[in-house]
């Protein structure tokens, strides 16, 4: 059955591929890249949130979604108002015609301050925003649709109809908005300047606990009977709920979760980034970011942080040395995903690394058992990789 | 007779007046049945007789155009899928849909009536109780020892019983079963037969199926449907003889 102690989880296979993780990112990235590269990777992890609510949502529950540059978006768009309004102070704007209010609205003759930028003053209203705005819209969309059995194909260019909606309404509304050059010149957080390569190191090492946090969460999720429930809807849809249950408040529920989770790391991309503008919420950063979940491996959601760490890392390096490049390589990139290796990086290691840590696995296993006192032997030892489905074995009780 | 029984609160299952059109086709069209408890009533009917047209009208797969479907006294026309399962309606549907990525053990837990509800889902354990609920169905329906098999592994007339099986964890008090031995080999449909003379002792069975033989081993009752209606009811002996069952069923 499942380890019982958390100690002991470490210990195991998927424990043993969580810790090399946090390895890599807390401990070798820092040493190994200056602080602009660190910052960089920084960047590429806030994609990492949702390509793991990807895996939940698109992976597991079968739901396509090409719009979750809208709730990266609204997470993001959330924290810039807030560290917008406190770099907004009527000293440092006093040049303004109207001092108080964020430069971009004072270019656009706004006179006074929106109402709904009004509560974006308040820390602890941005953070509950940072979650719950991009939670709400999609628990409407959710509502709106999966209660009326829109799904597949319709759903997924329902969202992306959202991503092209909310990337158009924000260029248009410039004076609420920042329009096209969106929020910018961000500066301090509660006085602690983000600017710094201190701050930004900081800021990193802040983002690797929320991804680790969000990892933890979907894996809960995942090895509940709630995970079991969202792929066998994935597959069998009248038949679970013909055992009784809500399918559609179900795909609302992992929906919301993958909002949540790109809210958050759309936030994360505001403070590391240091702005936030339309061109990362719309139809093409959507597009992109389904690219880091599938290439990652789409059941998998550590794959989803490799995928996007590779995915992001790659188009860095194309476009440094061929700009014009990069959109080709991506495109091949999809086309091969899709063809060659359909469950991406984690679907090759599975079928490629693993037999090799098995027999690794196996012999030190034969040592410690000559050694020490026998290692329990249950049938889903061998089996506790992330994505395997058949996470908690059955196995009879010996009463 | 139809408004006389109506009233009465004997029957589990009350069908009456049900109809409903497909762009003006009528697949089921006034049709009236009752059912006793513990009853095994089998329908009949050649191809498109709007047989399991019934059981997706009863279940909520589709929804009628008119009519009522009065099941222990409650109206099951107005309610949700999830909700006619709750109120005791079980549905194995023609070709078998397992979970095929889950195991057995999964499959069964996955139908075991707690933790429906998304949060009551995160909260599921896997206590006692479920476990002995899963052997015990397992043992019924022949599978003990496939228990950590995934499903997809399974033979085609054990993907059927593990399909029964979820239905039965359910602890329903009507079962509904399109065509349960299709497919199946004389040694399975054996098998089958047994199985559901253990599950008819206390349940109340609505089986659709072609296997004359078969049909006359199991049902206390036949219903006999041809387009949309309901040709001749009563024993499979009374129904056997009936002219106008010979005349578009059975053949002369």
């Amino acid at each position: 059955m499942k380890s019982s102690s958390p100690l002991k989880w470490f210990g195991s296979r998927e424990g043993l591929y969580y810790l090399a993780l946090a390895f890599l990112l807390a401990v070798i990235l820092p040493l190994v890249l200056d602080p602009f590269r660190l910052n960089m990777v920084g960047k590429y992890l806030t994609y990492a949130f949702v390509a793991i609510g990807l895996v939940m949502c698109w992976g597991k529950a079968g739901i396509l979604s090409l719009g979750q540059g809208v709730f990266f978006g609204l997470g993001g768009y959330c924290m810039a108002m807030f560290l917008k309004l406190e770099a907004s102070t009527p000293e440092a704007t006093a040049i303004q015609s109207t001092p108080g209010i964020p430069d971009f609205m004072d270019w656009n003759q706004l006179t006074e301050l929106p109402w709904f930028w009004e509560p974006f003053h308040s820390f602890s209203f941005t953070l509950i925003a940072v979650i719950g705005v991009p939670v709400l819209l999609a628990f409407v969309i959710g509502f709106a649709m999966f209660t009326r059995r829109v799904g597949g194909v319709y759903f997924a260019i329902i969202t992306q109809a959202i991503a092209a909606i909310l990337t158009i309404l924000i260029i248009g509304q410039q004076g609420y908005t920042g329009g096209v050059n969106g929020i910018t010149d961000l500066q301090t957080l509660k006085g602690w300047d983000i600017r710094t390569d201190e701050a930004r190191t900081a800021l990193y090492f802040v983002c690797v606990g929320m991804l680790f946090l969000c990892l933890f969460v979907a894996r809960l999720v995942q090895n509940r009977k709630l995970g079991r429930i969202l792929v066998a809807m994935n597959a069998q849809e009248m038949r679970v709920r013909f055992s009784g249950y809500d399918v559609a408040a179900f795909k609302i529920f992992v929906f919301c979760l993958a909002a949540a989770f790109a809210g958050i790391g759309g936030a994360m991309f505001t403070l590391i980034v240091g702005f936030m503008s339309p061109s990362f919420i719309g139809i093409v950063a959507s597009i992109e970011m389904v690219i880091f979940c599938a290439l990652g491996g789409r059941l998998s959601i550590l794959g989803a942080v490799y995928g996007a760490l590779l995915v992001n890392a790659a188009k860095s390096g194309f476009s440094e040395s061929f700009p014009e490049l990069w959109p080709f390589a991506m495109g091949a990139l999809f086309i091969g995903v899709v063809l060659a290796f359909p469950n991406g990086l984690a679907g090759l290691y599975r079928s490629y690394v693993m037999p090799l840590e098995d027999r690794l696995f196996k012999r030190g296993k034969a040592e410690a058992q000559t050694s020490a006192e026998p290692v329990a032997t249950t049938a889903s030892a061998e089996k506790t990789d992330d994505y395997d489905p058949m996470i908690n074995t059955y196995s009879p009780e010996k009463s | 007779m139809s408004a006389a029984k109506s009233k009465g609160t004997d029957f589990l299952l009350a069908v009456e007046g049900l109809t409903v059109s497909f762009d003006g086709f009528k697949a089921v069209d006034d049709l009236s049945f009752y059912l006793d408890p513990k009853e095994i009533r089998v329908i009949i009917g050649p191809n498109g007789a709007g047989k399991t047209t019934v059981l997706d009208l009863i279940c909520g797969k589709t929804k009628a155009t008119a009519g009522s479907i009065k099941f222990a006294g409650k109206e099951l026309t107005k309610l949700k899928e999830h909700q006619i399962v709750h109120s005791g309606v079980g549905r194995k549907f023609q070709t078998p849909s397992v979970f095929e990525d889950l195991t057995v053990f999964e499959n069964l837990e996955v139908s075991y009536p707690q933790g429906h509800s998304v949060m009551g889902a995160l909260a599921f354990k896997r206590d006692r109780a479920v476990v002995e609920a899963v052997e015990e169905v397992a043992e019924t329906i022949f599978l003990t020892d496939a228990l950590n098999e995934p499903a997809a592994s399974l033979s085609h007339g054990q993907k059927q019983w593990l399909e029964i099986g979820m239905l039965l964890i359910q602890k329903p008090d009507l079962l509904m079963l399109d065509e349960p031995v299709a497919g199946m080999s004389v040694a399975e449909r054996k098998k089958t037969a047994e199985l559901l003379r253990v599950i008819t002792r206390d349940h109340t069975v609505l089986v659709i199926e072609h296997d004359m033989q078969f049909v006359g081993d199991i049902a206390d009752r036949v219903t006999v449907m041809h387009q949309g209606k309901v040709l001749s009811e009563g024993s499979i002996e009374h129904v056997k003889s009936d002219p106008k069952v010979i005349e578009v069923y059975l053949g002369h």
